[in-house]
């Protein structure tokens, strides 16, 4: 088997006194999608966060293309190829719609043009500043930030929570795009657990800051007994 | 289109500016002779309120003591004179290279603090520089302020005179040359990412700049341009006191920039223009009810313009074009 991308092995963390994660281990290949569903407050944003260094790392280790980068500042992770999507979106209010997508670019296979094409609503409102934007154009735009750092894997931490029927459906239809035409890496946290199966290869779930399942995610899909007991309502089978 | 080509291009200069930068440079000479000095102090005021700009308005950087790099490059020119060179514009480039490197020092502790420590920081090296200044008294001249400054003519050619034609020309000359470096500055995709930092640094750091870095680098630019204001202000009026250092010039600086807009440079010279020019003309009647004034402007400026009065300016233009 060719060497993951990115592992976690036996990894332990949380803020300040308090572990969140408590000996979590999964690796995700190149290429592959991976799912990470759960309730609430079973640490998955943790867990995203934890990849980008933002906690307070305990134990384990955390590989990337064969390095240990535990230890690595967060902006240099960055810089690796690891793209975090925030829930809060965290657009930067004062700047423009296109400042906002050049300010952290770095050069690579996605640029302005592309990310348009990608999100042409963001076209639309390029003028705009980040605090004249809906909760869907910001989620748009907060994913095509991070996709002008070019990045090699994409954390995508609830993109469609809070969105409007119409608009889950716009950005849903992008992001398949995207990870179907760039082949990319990527995490998708989900509360919509049939929406990341659909869009993952493979699916963890936690439950209080432990890897509880594990499946490929056509599996997981319809195994409804599972999804039941970890995930509770959500699933529309 | 390239980020960086892309960024290039929204920072065209327009008419606006070019019809600013000609009255500045034209009107004190032909409608104001008699206030030539005043009108170089302006400029110096102007180039030392772009410094804190700088790092206020772009970095989000606050300091109460930003004086202590107006002061460092004010004495580093003036001792440089009083020793016997006193050419200006080396004077100038000497006090550049001296107060970058003191900023540099500084910027380490700068960088880790926010809020209420940095206030207290910067404030705390501004007290610190001015003990040094009266301490060091065989150097700076102790509180009587630095003798013999004597400044050579401007190029070999221009004497400083006491009507201050040369004074004003070679203080507008040096603002317009470094705004428009600062300007360049800002608008580079350095700028754009101290914007990004000042409104968000974790996110900052999440799409992977080094903070840190940034906010140092613009913190030492930040103090060179300070340096070269002190050192204008000590080659222009031949003398250097410690409340080039204090807390009084900080706290000044901080109101004109907060007056004139934080963030768009040109409210940094507005601000400076406002502040000496009616601080020049109240007190030549009232020089007692001086803070009065500017205490009651400052208050109604912060309550009902928010960004200053350029960003009030501004709105008012945006409202006006809409209707």
């Amino acid at each position: 088997m060719a060497e993951p991308l990115l592992e976690f092995r036996d990894v332990r963390a949380g803020y300040g006194d308090s572990v969140v994660l408590d000996g979590v281990s999964f690796s995700v290949a190149e290429g592959a999608g991976m799912a990470l569903l759960g309730r609430n407050g079973v640490g998955k944003s943790t867990l995203i966060q934890t990849i980008m260094g933002f906690t307070q790392f305990l134990s384990g280790t955390i590989v990337w293309r064969g390095r240990e980068i535990q230890t690595v500042k967060p902006h240099l992770r960055a810089r690796l190829g690891i793209g975090w999507v925030p829930q809060e979106r965290d657009i930067f209010r004062s700047l423009t719609v296109e400042e906002n997508l050049v300010v952290v670019a770095r050069s690579g296979a996605w640029d302005v043009a592309r990310v348009y094409d990608l999100f042409p609503r963001l076209k639309e409102r390029r003028e705009n500043k980040g605090n004249q934007l809906s909760g869907g154009e910001q989620q748009m735009l907060a994913i095509g930030r991070t996709l002008m750092t070019n990045p090699t894997m994409l954390l995508l931490d609830e993109p469609l929570e809070g969105l409007a029927p119409i608009i889950v459906e716009e950005l849903g239809e992008s992001i398949r795009k995207m990870v179907r035409e760039a082949g990319m890496t990527l995490m998708l946290v989900e509360q919509h657990a049939e929406v990341a199966l659909e869009m993952t290869d493979s699916a963890i779930i936690l439950e209080r800051g432990r890897i509880v399942h594990e499946a490929p995610s056509q599996e997981l899909v319809n195994d409804q007994a599972t999804l039941d007991r970890y995930i509770g309502l959500n699933i529309s089978a | 289109m390239e980020p960086k080509s892309w960024i290039r291009a929204r920072a065209r200069i327009s008419p606006y500016e070019i019809v600013f930068w000609i009255a500045a440079a034209v009107i004190p000479f032909v409608f104001f002779e008699h206030y030539l000095s005043l009108a170089a102090s302006v400029a110096v005021a102007a180039l030392f309120c772009i410094s804190l700009d700088l790092i206020l308005g772009y970095a989000g950087i606050i300091s109460l003591g930003h004086a202590a790099f107006f002061g460092i490059g004010a004495y580093t020119a003036g001792i440089l004179s009083a020793r016997g060179w006193g050419e200006p514009i080396s004077g100038l480039a000497l006090a550049a290279a001296v107060s970058a490197l003191a900023g540099y020092i500084v910027s380490f502790m700068i960088v880790r603090v926010q809020h209420l420590a940095l206030l207290m920081i910067t404030l705390g090296l501004s007290f610190l520089m001015t003990e040094l200044a009266i301490t060091f008294d065989q150097f700076t001249g102790g509180s009587d302020g630095l003798q013999g400054i004597d400044t050579w003519k401007l190029l070999g050619i221009w004497k400083f005179s006491l009507w201050g034609h040369t004074a004003y020309a070679y203080a507008i000359s040096v603002l317009f040359i470094l705004f428009l470096l600062a300007r360049r500055i800002v608008h580079s995709p350095f700028g754009l990412t101290l914007e990004a930092i000042r409104e968000n640094p974790v996110r900052t750091t999440a799409l992977g700049a080094p903070n840190r870095g940034h906010l140092q680098k613009i913190f030492v630019i930040s103090a060179a341009f300070a340096g070269v204001a002190g050192a204008l202000l000590a080659q222009v009026s031949e003398t250097v006191s410690p409340e080039a250092l204090g807390f009084q010039r900080s706290a000044e600086i901080a109101v004109m920039l907060i007056l004139g807009g934080t963030g768009r440079l040109y409210g940094a010279i507005l601000g400076a223009i406002i502040f000496m020019v009616a601080r020049d003309q109240i007190s030549g009647f009232y020089l007692q009810y001086w803070y009065f004034w500017i205490g009651l402007i400052l208050i109604f400026v912060v309550l009902f313009m928010p960004r200053g009065i350029l960003g009030g300016l501004e709105r008012l233009a945006r409202i006006g074009r809409r209707s």
